[in-house]
């Protein structure tokens, strides 16, 4: 059904047959047509962020609270350069978001023109893939390709460049079902073989265990319980990376936590001392292996990953897996039942046995205060006191976020957002916003940092605009907590630039913006404060003022392994080598 | 891995790309990015028809990291194929370089001695200098720059090294 348009209402089109229903965005010159031509349509909602970062973070919010493709719309040159950082964070957590930007008419391209910048030059390497749009004819095609590319494969981030001239230009607009990519279709289904030789070296495992990542939640709900169905069958261990929180209960006794720089005691060992390694939609990232060469020795090592570079990329594995979680796991699930699997049972009950010596530890235990609220404290009762609830949490980055995972336990997928490898601070305001607007019926709380959440805290008044009765838990150290923790342990305790002088006040800052501020800085209020702050159907700022000198632990130091971790009770003994002080 | 450290070898590798705008940038901004060496680029479109450029790339990394950069190409959208001629083995491979060489009397007559025996050819002439053309294999080519030196080399431009592999099939 081909119908002649403008390329701006093409946009608006295209939109809405890939059934998007929301979009954050900023205007600007160069998009006027394409905000012109929302005026006249209400298909398509359009959310008004306060910065482009901010758009991309709510996007992110959006899309992986919800499975679905993230949008955004800025203009040319400061509205491109501001959602680079998102776009990065979003490549680099592989979340789907389709970006469009206006440009500079085609004949002023390259002239210097106000506002213009080479935004797919800028944004080639932090996009999974660019397009500028030269042709009106080319426009409809691109659009729906966006779409397919973005959320297809590993998925993430694309960027449509659209001239001002082409927005205004006619043509003809093909609907997505007759666009189709010319080359990408990512591989799916795994080798089978190589999936029988994975079951073959599970079944003989002795020491087992399954780290899964954000892979998983990327692959769908049906992957999350594939994973679940598999752990079950087998009786492994199941560990999850911070990115992957959620795919696997965490209240299930086959959980051991998520593992890597701030993971359990038990997750790590257990990392380490495995013989059989299944890594499931994980990377091996330095995070989560510590000292490369002493990563898991003794260990054989399966790897299903939908991205060929994951594997070999930074750890050597012995099974290599190509193929879409759900579709490996299913497959692997099938033949494990079919050839009816069993492991030796004796070894495995032995590595539980060692695996709930390690538990014992109680790597995650503080010393608790009546006096002062404990940071940690204060998340397992924003835990406890909302777990009833239809919960989804999304975090800045730095110590509140390594204990937001830690403490906040999470059941299902998709329930929780945070940066992981790009670790943007201010990321969990704005994508607390995206969330919100997929979710308007749940409780979305911010688990934030005093520090971090300044540099998006504009996005505040997105929430107050919209009514979305976000709650922004401050965990207020009066530091940047995690660079703080780093100069104590690794820089002699010389606190560079660290504290932030004249913070403002978050209960005025949050009655500046339409919402409801709260403060609390004694653990026996907590709970009272907390309960407030979720009754309230507003947006709240909650500052929650913590001990400012709480480090995060366990940790492993730069550069150690995995059986090298320091556990809060004997942090005096921390060493770091001079090759660990210059990684980050 | 970062801490083991096999030997580093050359690679040619041939990548058929989408000839659109922007594709050689992202190959070129891959390797600049990752922190990969180009030793030679080549890169024209060889299928018309269906706007396909081959790009031919020599680079030099451990097997880790070529098997990397291989799977690195793979992931960029426009990207069809990749092919590690090194490893698939018995590739052809050519370079074609043009060198200038200025001089007179026996230097002049050395020069044109041996370009012949190089099978060079000369395609511009003055009273005083030689331009050759010259196809081979880039050590081929190497050698033959080396022996002009000390016969008046002025300058020399080299097209990077095309690959192809033996036999009936295509990559």
């Amino acid at each position: 059904m081909a119908k002649e348009m403008t390329g701006a209402e093409m946009v608006m089109h295209a939109l809405t047959d890939q059934g998007v229903s929301h979009i954050f965005g900023y205007p600007g010159g160069a998009v006027l047509p394409i905000y012109d031509a929302m005026f006249s349509q209400d298909k398509v909602k359009h959310i008004l962020v306060r910065h482009e970062q901010g758009a991309v973070h709510a996007a992110e919010g959006y899309a992986r609270s919800t499975g679905k493709v993230g949008c955004v719309l800025v203009t040319s040159g400061p509205g491109a350069t501001n959602a680079v950082t998102g776009l990065t964070d979003a490549l680099m957590d592989s979340v789907p978001i389709v970006c469009i930007t206006g440009q500079v008419p085609t004949h002023l391209i390259g002239s210097d023109a106000f506002q213009e910048c080479d935004t797919v030059g800028i944004t080639r390497p932090c996009t999974k893939h660019n397009y500028l749009v030269r042709s009106i004819d080319d426009l409809s095609r691109v659009l729906h390709e966006a779409f397919y590319v973005a959320a297809n494969g590993r998925p993430g981030p694309v960027v449509v460049d659209i001239p001002k001239d082409v927005q205004f230009a006619k043509g003809t607009y093909t609907g997505p079902r007759n666009v189709q990519h010319k080359t990408y279709r990512p591989k799916l289904k795994g080798d089978l073989d190589k999936i029988k030789a994975a079951v073959e070296l599970m079944s003989h495992a002795h020491r087992p265990i399954i780290y899964s990542g954000g892979g998983v939640i990327n692959s769908g709900s049906e992957a999350s319980h594939l994973l679940r169905e598999l752990a079950k069958l087998t009786g492994f261990p199941v560990t999850t990376t911070l990115m992957g929180l959620g795919a696997f209960p965490a209240a299930d006794p086959q959980w051991l936590g998520m593992l890597g720089m701030h993971g359990t005691y038990e997750a790590n060992l257990a990392m380490h001392d495995c013989d059989v390694m299944l890594c499931v939609g994980a990377r091996f990232d330095d995070r989560i292996t510590g000292r490369i060469d002493a990563f898991s020795p003794g260990s054989k090592r399966i790897h299903i990953d939908i991205d060929p570079s994951s594997i070999n990329k930074n750890v050597k594995v012995d099974v290599g897996i190509v193929g879409d979680c759900a579709h490996v796991l299913e497959d692997m699930v099938r033949l494990w039942r079919s050839s009816a699997k069993a492991v030796d049972k004796k070894a495995l009950a032995d590595w539980w046995k060692q695996i709930d010596k390690w538990r014992a530890r109680k790597s995650l235990a503080y010393r608790s205060s009546n006096e002062i609220i404990k940071p940690q404290y204060a998340i397992e009762r924003l835990y406890a006191l909302t777990r009833d609830r239809d919960v989804y949490v999304t975090t800045e980055v730095g110590q509140h976020q390594m204990w937001a995972a830690q403490f906040f336990k999470f059941d299902e997928p998709n329930r929780w957002m945070t940066s992981g490898g790009l670790g943007t601070m201010g990321y969990g305001l704005p994508a607390a916003v995206g969330v919100q607007i997929a979710h308007p019926q749940s409780l979305v709380i911010d688990i934030a940092g005093e520090a971090s959440v300044l540099m998006n805290m504009q996005e505040m008044s997105t929430a107050a605009q919209y009514r979305l009765p976000i709650k922004i838990f401050i965990i207020n150290n009066q530091y940047m907590g995690m660079v703080r923790q780093w100069q104590e342990l690794l820089h002699g305790g010389r606190y560079s630039e660290s504290y932030t002088a004249a913070l403002p006040d978050f209960v005025k800052l949050a009655e500046a913006y339409h919402a409801v501020g709260i403060r609390c800085d004694k653990p026996g209020d907590l709970d009272g404060a907390i309960r407030e702050m979720i009754d309230v159907d507003r947006p709240v700022i909650f500052d929650c003022v913590v001990d400012p000198a709480e480090n995060c632990f366990p940790m492993i130091p730069s550069g150690r392994a995995h059986n090298e971790m320091v556990l809060g009770d004997s942090a005096e003994n921390l060493e770091v080598t001079a090759e660990g002080k210059m990684l980050v | 891995m970062l801490t083991t450290n096999p030997a580093t070898e050359p690679h040619a590798l041939s990548i058929l790309v989408d000839n659109e705008p922007g594709v050689l940038a992202r190959v070129i901004g891959l390797f600049s990015g990752r922190g990969y060496n180009i030793d030679s680029l080549t890169v024209s479109e060889t299928e018309h028809q269906n706007h396909v450029s081959r790009i031919t790339i020599v680079t030099t990394g451990t097997p880790m990291v070529i098997e990397q950069i291989k799977h690195q190409l793979e992931r960029l959208v426009p990207v069809h194929k990749v092919v590690d001629m090194t490893v698939e083995g018995r590739a052809i491979e050519r370079e074609l370089a043009m060198v200038k060489v200025r001089g007179t009397g026996d230097k002049r007559v050395e020069a044109l001695r041996l370009s012949d025996a190089f099978r060079a050819r000369v395609i511009d002439a003055t009273v005083e200098s030689f331009v050759f053309e010259i196809t081979g294999k880039p050590d081929k080519i190497d050698q033959f720059v080396d022996l002009m030196r000390p016969l008046g080399l002025v300058e020399v431009s080299r097209t990077g090294i095309a690959a192809i592999s033996r036999g009936p099939q295509e990559m």
